[in-house]
Parts: C-alpha cells; structure tokens; sequence
C-alpha cells in the first residue's frame, strides 16, 4: 500500500513538472497551431540562468531558490516573447515553417548551451528540507515533490483565472475556439501570440528551475529531453486543451511510474503504448476539439 | 543548350556524367583543402565522401515523405537505425550457424529489409491515423521509445550505449579493412544511386500522383474516390525500406552503430539537410546532405583551429559549436531562402521562369489548411 501511494505521490510530482511544460506548448498551439521545438530550449536557458543568480544570492538556501525560481520565470517569459517577436511573427500563418524555425532554434541553442556549460550536467545545492522525505501513511515522500506539485497547482490557478477573468484571456479563449472569427470582429490576435507565448515561457522557465529541483542537477539536454514527454502529454490531453494537458500530465507520469516499478523499466515504453491508444480511440486527445 | 539540357536525353546524360565522374573519383588525386580533408584517393577522404553519400541517400528517402508527400515525420531515424542495427545484430546471431558466408550476409540483408518493411507499416499505420502536427508528434513518441530500448540494451541485442559492431568473418573480403575503402565507398555510391532511381519511380508512379495531390488537397483526392490513407502508408514504408538500405550501408562503412543514430536530434539533422537543400526538389536532399556532412566535417576541424580559440569567449564559443552555426544558418534558410540551395540557384539560373520557380515548394505551405 505505501508503495502504491509513493508511485502514486512522485507520479503526481512527476507530472506537475510535464504540466509546467506542456501547458504552454498546449496554449501555443491550440492559439498559433505552431508546435514549439524551442519550448525546451527556455527551459534548460531558465533552468542555468535560474541556478546561476540563485547560487549567487544563496547557494542551498531557500532564498536562493526562490530567487532562482523567480528569474527563471521572467527569463523564460522574456525569451519566449522575443522568439515569437524575431522568429515566429515574420513566417505568420506558415505553420510548417514555424516548426521549422524552432526546430533550429532548438538544435542550435542546445549546442550554444553545451559550449558556455559545458555537456556534462552540473550537480546543484539545494535547501535541506528538499533533500529530505515526509512520512505519509507509511510512504516515505520525497519532499521536492511538494513543491513540485504545488508550483504546478498554483500556476494552473493562475493561468486559469488569467483566461476566465482578464479581457486578454478572453480574447485568447476566443482566438483558440476559432480565429477567423475573433480577428473578423476586429481584434488584434497578434498581440495575444505573443502575451500566450510569454506565459507558456514563463511556466517552462518555472519548470526549468524545478527540473533542476527534481533531477538536482541542470544540464544542457534537460529541457529536451523533457520537451518529448510534454509533446507526448499535450497529444493524449488533446492539442489547445489546458485541462487536458493537466490531466494527461498527471496520468502519463503516473503510468510511467506505475511500468518503471513493476514493470522493469518500461516506463517509457508504457507511455508510447498509451499515446497509440488514446490515437486509436480518440484521435484528437482526451479533451481536444472534434473539428476544426 | 539549354533545352537539350532539360530534355530526358540530356537530364540521363546529365545524372551519367555526375555518377561516372563521382566514381571515378577514388582513383583521381583531388585536393580540395579546407573542403576535403586529404587528396581523394585516400581513405580518409573517402570515408567521409562515402559517409556524406549514404547521409545523402537517407535524405532523399527523408524527401519522399517529407517533400513529396508533405508528411513531417520526426521519426525517420528509427528506420536508419533499423537498417544498421539490424544488419549488426542479424549477422552476429547467424554467424555460429555455420553457413557459406556468403549465404548468411544475403540472408541478413533480406531479412533486414524484411524487419524495416514491417517495422514501417506498423509505424506507418498507426501514426497515419492523425495528420499534420499530431503525426509528426506520433513519430517522435515511438521513435523515442525505440532509442529508449536502444539504448537500455533491451534483450541484450542492441549492446546498450556501446551499440553493435559489425561480425566482419561473415562480410564478403573485398567490404573490409581501410585497404579496401575504396570499394565501401563504391557501394555508398551505388546505395545512393538506387535510392536515387527508386525515388524517381515512386515519384513517377500513379501512386506517387496521388500521393502529391493528397499532400495538396486532401478532401479532393478522396472525393475522387481514392483512398490517402494507403498510398501515404506505402510511401512511408517505402521511405523506410529505403533509409533501412542506407542504414545497412552505413553500418558496413563504420562497421559499428551507436545509439546516436537512432536519437530525435539525428531526424532533426536530416529535416535540416532537406530544407537546406531545398524541400521538393530530389537534387536538394543530395546536395544538402553532402554540403551539410563536409560542413558539419569542416567546421568541427575549425572549432580547434588556433585563431578561434584565441576569440574572446562571446565570439569563440559559439564559433566553435557546429550545430550552432548549422541550426543558425538553417534559421535563416527557412526565414529568407525558403527553397533552400537549389532555390537559390534556380532563382539565378532561371530568371525567366522566375514567377514559377519563386514559389515556395508546395510542401511548407499550411498542411492544416
């Protein structure tokens, strides 16, 4: 039972760190329809430059950390709308290339990323309290999986009350449910691109930081090799769904631990298999649009 | 001139005087410094040309999908790695059997070709089920997962991050040892040739007509009453079959495969070769998967060269990071030069046809639409 409960607790963590990511990715998409390669590139960028001032504040302290964390937000929402600005504006309703722009940006930057870093990830410091486990019916949780989990909780409150209750989500709501429309009504979308880009950045940059949390190290492939997990979430949760990317998150990751413990390792493996399910079942993802 | 040159006669004699003049090259001393690294008849050089030759071939077969049937796959290194792990690991369990070696290196190569046709079909026929960007991402998941069992060694086949080395006793003499690179790079220029051809005759095909007027209009093609879903599915596992052959040339070439070549980034390579090369035309694939292996060749030897690492950092590190300088100058390509090197040139060769040769290539416009 406490077994159960500790795959179930870590796959919940697990998964706040694929919603951080995959939220904006899904957001992203189901706005501009571009799928961002360079999604995890903010986020191993936010996850250096986090570590980097946090050291410098505090190395392995809480203040550090929160530091840490807060400029990895504003470094993940600044690139993020600068690469929206530079790259993806100029190629505007040419999906494909889009792609094809950050697909670039992704290999190159990784490759920058790995000279000034180096390829080696970097062990990180953190906070004692993280390092340690809180006694849950007999599990033994590791503690960052809190904080984990209620960054995510908080982010998803945030970002929810963004679209439900600002003008600006309005016109995001509107401009995911159809944008023909919403640009014919005489609204600028474009200025929403770029606020959407903004806070999908701002939550990987988050993630960045918590990933460094996590795995307690920062490394150049990081924010990569997270990226594929997401992709896989945002498929299964429906592409433009944010409540989709939340509950795939959750679940992709859970399964995934459920296949590592018992299964051998298969977690990764366990997680395709779900994806070519839910495909066969549902093409459009658990909670994504029938038509367009 | 030039419309000899365009007609089929002088297009073959064309294609003949470029294959003749690339397979003599072994025997010619070419010295072409900071392009190549030695005269060409050395195996070093040959090596390299052979290696951009194969890379060459696996992006042509990387155009039918892409290019000609407009469908972005992210997973096309799966197929690659399949041809040369494969062959690997195929030739090793047949080795102890004791057959006439010469039976047991036929019979890898068939039932190699065996494994990539049903590897993709399956593939195929499940990520064809989404379209557009869902099926880039369906492509990326399961060749993921499939680097993932790569790499974990998964049945002890596949030797974990060590890969498979090449069981030369089985390999007929005259494909092994430096002494004879020369031949492998023979045989990279032959695989190149046939996936060349075999490119043509899918693209000349029926099925090829259809399959590019799917990649146009989806909702005509079926209301005409043929069926995408099918022609799509045999052109990608005909892409398959064929990077699989450029898998098995290369592991013949390397006589080792490494999991790198089963990894996402590696696809990305070759989704950044086609593009350079320009999307839609054949010729682009080869020239950009050889002006691409020379410089990613070129620009690693540049990276230890005295005066970068003299640089102040902000200049050095980036200058001495190839897939820096390759993923920035494929950025550029896609903002400002979206028919790639053969679209550049094009673009200054043919000046009067400007209007329909400055087109973008039907296959970067919106799939979604």
């Amino acid at each position: 039972m406490s077994t159960v409960l500790l795959l179930l607790i870590t796959g919940v963590g697990l998964g706040a760190l694929y919603f951080l990511v995959a939220s904006g990715l899904s957001l992203i998409y189901g706005l501009m329809g571009v799928l961002n390669f360079a999604h995890g590139s903010f986020l191993t960028l936010a996850g250096f430059l986090g570590w980097e001032v946090g050291r410098r504040v505090g190395d392995g302290s809480w203040g550090g950390l929160l530091v840490g964390m807060l400029v990895g937000l504003v470094v993940g929402a600044l690139v993020a709308a600068i690469t929206e600005l530079v790259f993806i504006r100029p190629l505007y309703n040419r999906h494909i290339e889009q792609v094809l722009v950050t697909v670039g940006l992704g290999l190159a930057s990784v490759a920058l990323f790995e000279g000034i870093w180096g390829t080696d990830p970097i062990q990180i410091r953190l906070p004692e309290w993280l390092g340690g486990t809180t006694d849950v019916l007999g599990a033994n949780i590791p503690n960052d999986r809190w904080l984990l989990i209620g960054t995510a909780a908080v982010v998803l409150v945030l970002i929810v009350l963004f679209l439900q209750r600002t003008s600006y989500g309005l016109v995001i709501r509107a401009g995911v449910e159809n944008r023909t429309m919403v640009t014919a009504l005489g609204i600028d979308v474009r200025r929403a691109f770029t606020i959407v880009f903004a806070i999908g950045g701002a939550a990987a940059g988050l993630g960045g930081v918590l990933a460094s949390v996590y795995y307690g190290q920062v490394g150049a492939h990081q924010g990569t090799s997270l990226l594929i997990y997401a992709f896989i979430v945002t498929v299964i949760g429906g592409l433009g769904s944010l409540t989709g990317a939340a509950i795939a998150s959750v679940l992709v990751a859970v399964i995934q631990q459920f296949a590592n413990f018992y299964l051998g390792g298969t977690g990764d493996i366990a997680i395709v298999l779900a994806l070519a399910a839910v495909l066969l079942v549902r093409p459009t993802g658990l909670m994504g649009k029938v038509t367009h | 001139m030039r419309t000899f040159l365009q007609s089929t006669w002088g297009r073959l004699a064309v294609g003949a005087a470029v294959v003749i003049a690339a397979a003599i090259l072994p025997l010619l001393a070419i010295d072409i410094p900071g392009v190549l690294p030695g005269p060409t008849y050395t195996p070093g050089t040959l090596t390299v040309l052979a290696y951009a030759m194969l890379i060459a071939a696996l992006a042509l077969s990387y155009h039918l999908i892409f290019g000609v049937a407009g469908m972005l796959s992210f997973g096309h290194a799966m197929f690659f790695a399949a041809g040369a792990y494969g062959l690997g690991i195929i030739l090793r369990l047949l080795a102890p059997t004791g057959m006439p070696s010469e039976a047991v290196f036929l019979l890898a190569i068939v039932l190699t070709l065996v494994i990539a046709l049903v590897l993709g079909n399956l593939v195929g026929a499940l990520a064809l089920r989404v379209s557009g960007i869902s099926f880039a991402m369906v492509t990326l998941a399961v060749a993921q997962a499939m680097n993932v069992m790569i790499r974990r060694n998964v049945g002890g086949l596949t030797g974990g991050e060590e890969g498979v080395t090449l069981e030369v006793d089985v390999v007929p003499d005259f494909l092994v040892g430096v002494v004879n690179t020369r031949n492998l790079y023979w045989m990279a220029l032959a695989i190149l040739v046939l996936v060349y051809l075999a490119c043509v005759w899918v693209e000349r095909s029926r099925l090829g007509h259809v399959v590019a007027a799917a990649r146009e209009n989806e909702l005509r093609v079926t209301v005409l009453g043929l069926r995408p879903y099918l022609v799509r599915l045999f052109v990608f596992a005909a892409a398959a079959v064929l990077a699989a052959v450029a898998g098995m040339g290369f592991m013949m070439l390397q006589s080792s495969a490494t999991p790198r070549i089963s990894t996402s980034d590696f696809t990305l390579t070759l989704l950044v070769i086609v593009v350079l090369g320009g999307v839609g035309y054949r010729w682009g694939a080869i020239v950009g998967g050889i002006i691409y292996t020379l410089l990613d060749q070129r620009l690693a030897a540049l990276a230890s060269a005295e005066w970068i690492q003299r640089l102040p950092d902000v200049l050095r590190i980036p200058l001495s990071e190839p897939l820096f300088i390759l993923g920035m100058l494929f950025v550029l390509v896609v903002m400002f030069a979206p028919g790639g090197i053969v679209g550049l040139t094009h673009r200054v060769t043919r000046p009067r046809g400007g209007a329909k040769d400055a087109e973008q290539p039907a296959a970067l416009q919106d799939v979604e639409a």
